[in-house]
């Protein structure tokens, strides 16, 4: 079955983050003054198959573990879903 | 017992995108008369060498994270063998983010506090040169000496319990300081906690440091002081029977 896990990565808490702080000033010099903190972070959206969805989540959690991000200075967190669509493209013959 | 002097063998370990591979294999072999040779990512083995030295540059493109998708090169576990087993190991610039990332040194190495790339000559203050024999034998502490700086990434991160543990065991052993050896916010080029520019690992042989010494051993080009790290290596590799007996 495939899956597509959506796995956010951030900086963790009290880190500084100085490309985060950049993007807050440009967006207060472009007049949204209300603008306390950015924090900036990682998107990595990735397909793969796996069995049922505790198989699933297990993997991503080892992904992050292992490779997607490092904890002495980051955090990751994911959505997890089945790539329904993709299976169905899958499962119609061409 | 008899000690035959030879010329010290240098694995230089060549990850895709390393760039400083050849200046520390010119510094080698012209420079010092050494016996370096470069040694591919892929590969399992290091060669019967007295050091290795991870270089500067962009392995992997610094994708994800500096030296996060390195570490798990073949060659790296290779690498690993050769420290645990007590061999020195140098890891400047890239080569210090790889070693982070490897957990063969702890904290890591962000992105600059003001977000430029910094190339520059840095004075560097020399504290427990004894921590890491291998590599600052030959200096002392409170030395000055002066290395091109050259990178994005080079913040030196870790928690607190972390940073007092390496400051108490005198594992920083390089910080970025000022032409008399003040160690100061407006000294440090990249906003590294303490101003942290290199630590050594607990069994004092594997040194990680962001300056670039093989860019500091030629008069021409500006400066000397990285010899004196090379020397170091000379003379205690001299001073290490194990290492010369190998080759009778």
């Amino acid at each position: 079955m495939r899956w597509l896990a959506e796995v956010h990565v951030s900086l963790r808490p009290g880190i500084a983050d100085p490309e985060g702080q950049t993007i807050g000033s440009a967006l207060r010099s472009l007049g949204y003054e209300t603008v306390a903190e950015v924090r900036s972070g990682k998107l990595l959206r990735i397909a793969f198959e796996a069995g049922g969805s505790s198989d699933a989540e297990a993997t991503v959690a080892e992904m992050c573990r292992r490779l997607l991000a490092n904890p002495v200075m980051e955090t990751a967190r994911w959505e997890l879903r089945a790539d329904e669509q993709q299976d169905a493209e899958e499962a119609v013959p061409s | 017992m008899t000690v035959v002097a030879h010329r010290p063998r240098i694995a230089v370990a060549v990850f895709p995108g390393t760039w400083s591979e050849r200046d520390f294999i010119h510094v080698a072999s012209e420079v010092l008369g050494w016996d370096p040779y470069p040694v591919w990512h892929l590969e399992e083995r290091i060669g019967d060498c007295d050091a290795v030295v991870l270089p500067g540059g962009f392995a992997h493109g610094d994708h994800l994270r500096t030296g996060a998708i390195a570490r798990f090169s073949p060659l790296m576990r290779a690498v690993e063998d050769f420290a645990e087993a007590g061999g020195p190991v140098i890891g400047s610039c890239n080569g210090f983010q790889v070693l982070t990332e490897a957990g063969m040194l702890p904290g890591a190495l962000l992105r600059n506090d003001h977000l430029e790339f910094r190339c520059d000559w840095q004075w560097l203050r020399v504290e427990h040169p004894e921590s890491a024999p291998a590599w600052l034998g030959d200096l002392s502490d409170g030395d000055s000496i002066r290395l091109p700086i050259s990178h994005g990434e080079g913040r030196y991160v870790a928690d607190a319990e972390t940073l007092d543990g390496l400051e108490a065991g005198g594992r920083v052993v390089l910080r970025y300081a000022d032409a008399g050896g003040a160690v100061s916010d407006e000294a440090n080029p990249n906003g590294s906690e303490r101003g942290i520019a290199g630590i050594v690992n607990a069994a004092g042989n594997v040194l990680g440091l962001m300056p670039h010494p093989e860019r500091a051993a030629e008069p021409e080009v500006g400066g000397t002081d990285g010899l004196r790290l090379f020397r170091s290596l000379e003379r205690w590799l001299q001073g290490r029977p194990a290492a010369a007996e190998r080759r009778l």
